[in-house]
């Protein structure tokens, strides 16, 4: 469960995120949905402890992140925009640094690698180190170091970057198997079909702020359109009206 | 747990870093190698060319040789090779075109045969570099000379010839073998520096500047462990590369010294296995300093290849001291050894001489450089807590 309650933050007179609130609960998978440059990374890296917000307030699971970051930290599985490997380590080696780090004691730390090699069928790159892998097997394995702590919150930032097809259609069932099993999800995106085919509740953001939230078919409701990016267009458009008047 | 969290990254950093061809060369290979190798060339050219120079005939243009025939045998022999003397010899000295010349005058024969003093005379340019070398040798025979007929002279009137030696002086050049051999060695201290920045270099890069530019950075801070215990990992890391690196150079050191020509310069160095064995604590805290100084300065750098432009400065910064310390030998004085770096040459340098280390002098530079790495490592973990170091783009 993640609440974040007017977050803002400035780079110079940047206003990059300017009172976003909106929460994602247990058992659903959230989209922050907008365009490139919309303030989604930077809520995300704020919500992950990276950057501290000027103003506002995040809780997950109760915890406040600028209090208590470390515990936070625990909390949380992050796949962040940038997932670099380490090349020279073998698949496997680079999940149990992951949980090492992570403090997982070395049984636990075997244990969980193999379930999650197993999980997200990597076993035959398991032993293999990473350079020369493919973007699916790059992704594979940065959710499985991500996940490796068995995390209730798990975010990703724009999680499909690169994906062929059917990577992407892989990674889709694998988040929907994380919200079955009662997880927070919580990833930003800017593809449309992403959140028609996954979402439970959309939060869309323009220009640093919240301009609607709630389930894909609430808001074509609100929009009053069949399609979700029709709606999503009239929805960030309306509010640019709205700052111009 | 975050106390362990900088052993599993300094075990992380080993590991990858055993698996990097280009880690291992440097700190392996030419970290330990290239200072000896260097070394050895230098003082090689430098033996061959001093004793080229002892040897070496000396060219002079002499102007009315056949006034002295004894007197231009004798120098003959000692080396002076006979050139043709132009007419205006002082000219030609003027011009370059001659280093030094000599001139027997008409009268010479005269004097000589009356037992007056006879008078040669020398020409040559004391503003001229290298000159006064060939100067002072030339002057040296002729003296030479002289004394020898003195002597004959007396003994030919039943005199006896120390009457014409009411001083002799006794030269007593203190420098021990050891510790000329030291001067040549001034510079040993810098490349044993020079091998420990080496050893750690690549491995600091690759896990600071390396890790940004392949994205891999952000993810590794977000995991429950607070950033110094990442920081203080990479930092050791880099300190044991340091160290084997240096490890090895000391040993390749030590079998340089053997293919040194000491015996050709009346020379001998202090390279055993002893030596060895003390210079790795003195410089162990130099190496921390040296290892947290690279990841400080790679911190910020967007790629490798800007980082490894910001470790050329810090490879030559310590060459400053070693320069100084080799061409203005200064009286180590008790402060100079809370100086970093100046502190672990002066003790290097008195160990290859052979000279006993004061206690005090030993803790002084272990202390204050330990301070030094401490003073460094607090303004890499500052740079470690700003939001900056991790964005990736």
């Amino acid at each position: 469960m993640i609440l974040v309650e007017g977050l803002r933050k400035s780079f110079g007179a940047t206003h990059a995120v300017d009172g976003v609130s909106f929460s994602a609960r247990d058992g659903q998978i959230t989209a922050l949905l907008g365009a490139n440059g919309a303030g989604k990374t930077t809520t995300l890296r704020m919500l992950y402890t990276l950057m501290r917000p000027d103003a506002g307030r995040i809780l997950v699971d109760g915890i406040d992140a600028q209090q208590d970051a470390l515990a936070v930290r625990r909390l949380l599985g992050v796949l962040p925009d940038a997932r670099g490997l380490y090349r020279r380590l073998t698949a496997r080696e680079n999940i149990e640094y992951y949980a090492a780090l992570q403090g997982l004691s070395g049984e636990r730390a075997r244990t969980r690698t193999d379930e999650l090699l197993q999980t997200l069928s990597m076993q035959d790159i398991a032993e293999r180190r990473t350079e020369g892998f493919s973007q699916g097997e790059r992704l594979k394995t940065a959710l499985a170091r991500t996940l490796i702590h068995d995390p209730r919150n798990v975010l990703l930032d724009e999680p499909t970057n690169g994906l062929d097809v059917m990577s992407t259609r892989s990674l889709r069932e694998f988040l929907r198997r994380l919200r079955d099993d009662g997880r927070c999800v919580l990833f930003s995106t800017h593809i449309m079909q992403e959140v028609s085919a996954l979402c439970d509740h959309v939060v869309i953001i323009a220009r640093g702020r919240v301009v609607a939230q709630g389930t894909p078919d609430a808001l074509r409701e609100q929009a009053g359109e069949a399609s979700l990016e029709e709606a999503f267009m009239k929805l960030i458009g309306v509010a640019a009206l709205g700052e111009l008047s | 747990m975050s106390r362990a969290a900088a052993w599993v990254v300094f075990l992380k950093e080993c590991r990858e870093s055993l698996r990097d061809r280009r880690v291992l060369i440097n700190a392996l290979l030419i970290g330990p190698l290239l200072g000896p190798l260097l070394f050895v060339i230098v003082l090689r050219l430098t033996v061959a060319r001093q004793i080229e120079q002892a040897a070496r005939p000396l060219p002079v243009a002499v102007a009315g040789a056949e006034q002295a025939p004894n007197l231009i045998a004798a120098l003959e022999q000692q080396g002076l090779q006979l050139l043709p003397a132009p007419a205006d010899l002082a000219g030609a000295v003027r011009s370059q075109q001659l280093d030094l010349a000599l001139r027997i005058p008409a009268g010479y024969a005269d004097a000589w045969r009356a037992g007056r003093p006879a008078q040669v005379e020398l020409f040559y340019d004391s503003s001229r570099q290298g000159v006064l070398a060939e100067v002072q040798r030339l002057e040296a025979m002729l003296q030479g000379y002289s004394q020898r007929n003195a002597a004959l002279r007396l003994m030919a009137r039943g005199l006896s010839p120390t009457l014409s030696a009411p001083i002799v002086v006794a030269a007593r050049d203190q420098a021990t073998p050891q510790g000329r051999g030291a001067l040549m060695f001034a510079m040993l201290p810098y490349f044993l520096v020079f091998t420990a920045i080496i050893g750690g270099m690549w491995l600091a890069i690759d896990s600071t500047a390396g890790e940004r530019e392949r994205g891999s950075l952000e993810p590794l801070l977000i995991n429950p462990v607070p950033r110094d215990r990442i920081l203080l990992g990479k930092v050791l890391a880099t300190a044991l590369f340091g160290l084997a690196s240096l490890a090895l150079g000391l040993l390749a050191f030590m079998v340089a010294g053997w293919f040194l020509p000491g015996d050709q310069l009346g020379l001998s160095f202090n390279l055993g296995p002893h030596v060895v064995a003390a210079t790795l604590p003195v410089m162990l805290p130099l190496v921390l300093l040296i290892a947290v100084t690279e990841i400080l300065v790679t911190a910020f750098a967007k790629s490798a290849r800007e980082a490894q432009a910001h470790l050329a400065l810090v490879q030559i910064l310590p060459a400053i001291t070693s320069v100084v310390l080799s061409f203005a030998p200064i009286k180590s004085a008790l402060w100079m050894y809370v100086v970093p770096l100046l502190g672990q040459q002066l003790i290097i340098l008195r160990l290859l001489r052979g000279e006993p280390i004061a206690p005090a002098a030993a803790i002084l530079a272990t202390v204050f450089t330990l301070v030094a790495a401490l003073l460094v490592f607090w303004a890499a973990r500052r740079s470690y807590q700003t939001e900056r170091l991790a964005i990736s783009s």
